[in-house]
């Protein structure tokens, strides 16, 4: 990375493409003026004791400090809106797919137009966020629904796969959208505004930014970890842990309820029989068969939404953790980088000469990646708990609707049971 | 189920109150453990209101006994059946044990039924052996094996299972006995599906109590989050016990099931009287033809019939007209014997097929009520359920927008 002197014309990789001069210096009065002790509160210090150098324009949290963002933002301070709808079935003679359309509205000045409207499939979706954890390895990328789904258990074509996925695909992009570094990317510029998203591309622009880009893995030992960052490991183990679990719970509860619904399937149709040789009871009897499968049908339902919906959500988590993780790894190797070779200088020369250059970039590279981190992760617990809120509520809202079902056919059973008797009751 | 206003159930009010285990020396003086159920019964009075109660103990080979008393000397009556001797159609937490106390529970109830089903019976009901089975502690089995109906009950026995080709049954029982055949085995169906039914629904609520589990650990771990989370795992618990109930009330309806599958069988075994009083008279009747045709033939001297005397007469010569003689007189005897009867049958098989018929029709009635009703209170059951479920998933969910 270049030299991180404020002004700095020159754009830097991990903030995008935005101009310098429309982010303001963190320390500068206005800001303070703006959020008074917001910049001071938000201050990162290395477990050394020195301040991380929050000047630097490529810090996305001087950025945070003053949006807040997250998915309640305010519609006068977006200037970025995207949706995915329209899903459309494609056949060729290789292979049948789904386009679903991407539609942007922007005043942004790195879009040549304000409106944009194109055709995207998975495959796409699935490019972008590989372009976006290789060019921001700083940062949490969103998650995708799951690539791969197995053939013969869901109707890939069916309308509720297909919303479901869409629902997925339009909150990946308008993260990604509200995301104050990630929205800058050039790739996801493309993707909302090629026509043909030529997915070669992107490899000409990141060989570009490359040098700046790479951070070396792995060989470096990590000394101390800086406690937010083992607590964020930790937590992640844990909360995987129970996502576990709950993936566990969850199918078994799909297998007992496909197997009652074996039974109910069998069950009803004992007294439809049974009603083929009664008089009286012939109503009676068709009527609670009736029932039975009323409510079978139901149960196929609530089954049928929790592998769709319920559980593929929580896959997803697993493996936006797995990625996440991935990043603190990553995170812990610049760390590591950054030390040894601080250590090397220490022990090689008297204490008098200046840092040279290499050590002070990776000094940089360790602050930009904890500011960067440290923000995301703030945004990405707001999401979760948006995210499982919606997950469990939805859980809990297909489980009153299947008893719902249930109660209204009993409920409309009850009239033609006690028919005989009103009848009788009348004549005698 | 069982209508007051009826029979003796006028008079008397009868209740199984409770059970008890005792131990005591079997036949073979052998220690056994079995239960005893007390039996209360109180007469009303129109001048006391407040009828002492009498009461005593039996155990069930004593309702076995009685009950088999009734179908011998009641063999034209639909006889109430008794709750079943070993549970039978149990799904797996349900115990088969015949000791354990749910199922004593659920028998204590059924004899009771019994009790008052043969109460309200039209002709069982005034029976002398049953008022002394709810009366007399002491001396009643000798009372019963006194009867006699021991000996008719070994004959009946062996003519039932005997099988034999009536020609003109009443086309009624005929269809009354496929019908019995037909519950029986509809019932049986539905009753071993609802186990396994009640099995896998036992499986859906018992695992989401895990959830209760995993909720809890994760809300140590949040933030913002826990509270949410904690109390919607304590529904999920809620959610996963209120099963038991749910089963508990559903066996109700599988015992007023079973009352009616062992209907079938009284049912039944009605039909097989009929049949079996048809067959008697047809086989009377038949006698007396042949032995008529006999008759003529020896007065035409025409051999229409096949007889080995009549070979062993052409083999070996023909019989003097003095043994002709008494031949004849010999089959005006017989012929005599057999029009009585065949009179005696005939009235008999009409005598029962009146009363049979009349017992199995109140017997149709009393069905078609009493199984409308429990499948009235089974939809009540599954609505109850339904708002029980509905109620805790809204609870749950707003737990989890509180998140």
């Amino acid at each position: 990375m270049s030299a991180m002197s404020a002004g700095a014309p020159r754009s830097l990789a991990s903030s995008g493409q935005k101009s310098i001069q429309d982010i303001l210096h963190p320390l500068s009065a206005e800001e303070s003026a703006l959020n008074p002790g917001s910049a001071a509160e938000k201050d990162l210090i290395l477990p050394n004791g020195t301040p991380v150098d929050t000047s630097s324009p490529a810090s996305s949290s001087s950025l945070l400090n003053r949006l807040q963002l997250d998915d309640d933002l305010d519609g006068e301070t977006r200037d970025l809106f995207v949706t995915v709808d329209d899903p459309k079935k494609h056949v060729s003679t290789m292979e049948t797919y789904i386009t679903y359309r991407v539609c942007t509205k922007t005043t942004r000045t790195e879009f040549d137009l304000p409106e944009y409207t194109v055709r995207r499939r998975y495959q796409d979706f699935d490019w972008l966020r590989n372009k976006l954890e290789e060019s921001q390895p700083t940062h949490l990328i969103p998650p995708l629904p799951e690539k791969f789904v197995m053939k013969g258990v869901v109707d890939r074509f069916s309308e509720e796969f297909v919303e479901t996925r869409r629902k997925a695909l339009d909150k990946f992009l308008k993260r990604v959208a509200d995301h104050p570094v990630l929205s800058f990317n050039e790739h996801f510029n493309a993707f909302l505004s090629a026509k043909d998203l030529n997915k070669r591309q992107g490899l000409a622009l990141l060989t570009k930014m490359g040098e700046s880009v790479k951070y070396v893995t792995g060989g470096y030992k990590l000394r101390a970890r800086p406690v937010e960052f083992a607590a964020m490991g930790d937590y992640l183990d844990l909360f995987t842990q129970k996502l576990g679990t709950i993936d566990r719970i969850a199918q078994r509860i799909i297998k007992e309820q496909s197997e009652f619904l074996m039974e109910l399937r069998e069950y009803g149709p004992v007294y439809s029989s049974w009603s083929s040789f009664e008089e009286d009871l012939h109503d009676p009897l068709e009527g609670v068969s009736g029932c039975v499968s009323n409510c079978s049908s139901a149960l196929e339902e609530l089954t049928e939404d929790m592998s769709e919906d319920f559980l593929p959500v929580l896959r997803e988590y697993v493996l936006y953790i797995e990625s996440m993780k991935n990043v603190l790894k990553k995170r812990d190797q610049v760390q590591a980088e950054y030390e040894t070779k601080l250590e090397a200088v220490v022990f090689r020369e008297d204490k008098k000469t200046p840092v040279p250059t290499d050590v002070e970039k990776c000094q940089d590279r360790v602050e930009c990646f904890n500011a960067d981190l440290k923000a995301d992760w703030d945004r990405w617990e707001n999401n979760k708990r948006q995210d499982f809120r919606q997950l469990l509520t939805g859980m809990a809202d297909k489980n009153i609707q299947y008893y719902e079902k249930c109660l209204a056919a009993w409920e409309s059973l009850i009239p033609v049971l006690q028919d005989k008797q009103e009848a009788e009751g009348e004549t005698s | 189920m069982v209508e007051k206003g009826t029979s003796l159930l006028k008079m008397m009010e009868i209740s199984v109150a409770e059970a008890e285990k005792r131990t005591g020396k079997n036949a073979v003086n052998m220690q056994e453990t079995y239960t005893v159920y007390l039996i209360e019964t109180s007469v009303e009075h129109i001048i006391w209101t407040n009828p002492v109660p009498d009461s005593l103990w039996r155990r069930y080979s004593e309702f076995e006994l009685l009950r088999n008393y009734l179908l011998v000397t009641y063999p034209f009556s639909v006889v109430p059946p008794l709750p079943e001797k070993r549970a039978e159609f149990v799904w797996h937490k349900l115990s088969a044990d015949n000791m354990d106390p749910d199922f004593v529970e659920r028998r204590r109830v059924g004899l009771e039924n019994f009790l008052l089903r043969v109460a309200s019976h039209p002709d069982l009901s005034s029976d002398k052996i049953f008022y002394s089975f709810l009366t007399e502690e002491n001396g009643w089995k000798e009372t019963v094996f006194e009867t006699g109906f021991q000996a008719k009950a070994d004959s009946r026995l062996k003519a039932l299972n005997a099988t034999f080709r009536v020609k003109n049954p009443d086309k009624r029982f005929a269809e009354m006995k496929h019908y019995g055949d037909e519950l029986q085995s509809v019932i049986s169906q539905l009753l071993r599906v609802r186990a396994r039914a009640a099995d896998r629904l036992y499986g859906v609520y018992k695992v989401h109590g895990n959830y209760g589990r995993v909720f809890s650990e994760w809300s140590a771990i949040e933030k913002e989050m826990g509270d949410g989370l904690q109390s919607a795992g304590h529904h999920m618990d809620a959610y996963a016990a209120s099963v038991d109930d749910i089963l508990e009330e559903e066996e109700h309806y599988a015992d007023q099931l079973k009352e009616y599958l062992f209907y079938a069988d009284a049912l039944r075994a009605v039909c097989r009287k009929h049949e079996l009083t048809q067959y008697e008279l047809e086989m009377a009747a038949q006698d007396l033809t042949s032995k008529k045709q006999q008759r003529e033939e020896l007065a035409t001297g025409t051999i229409r019939t096949f007889s080995l005397k009549g070979m062993t007469s052409k083999l070996f010569g023909q019989e003097t007209p003095e043994q002709r003689e008494a031949k004849v007189k010999m089959l005006e005897t017989q012929i005599e014997e057999g029009e009585e009867l065949v009179k005696e049958r005939n009235t008999e098989c009409e005598e029962f097929v009146k009363s049979a018929w009349v017992d199995i029709e109140r017997f149709k009635e009393q069905k078609d009520h009493d199984l409308r009703e429990a499948l009235i209170s089974y939809a009540i059951m599954q609505i109850s359920m339904c708002k029980k479920g509905i109620q805790v998933w809204n609870n749950a969910k707003e737990c989890f927008s509180k998140m």
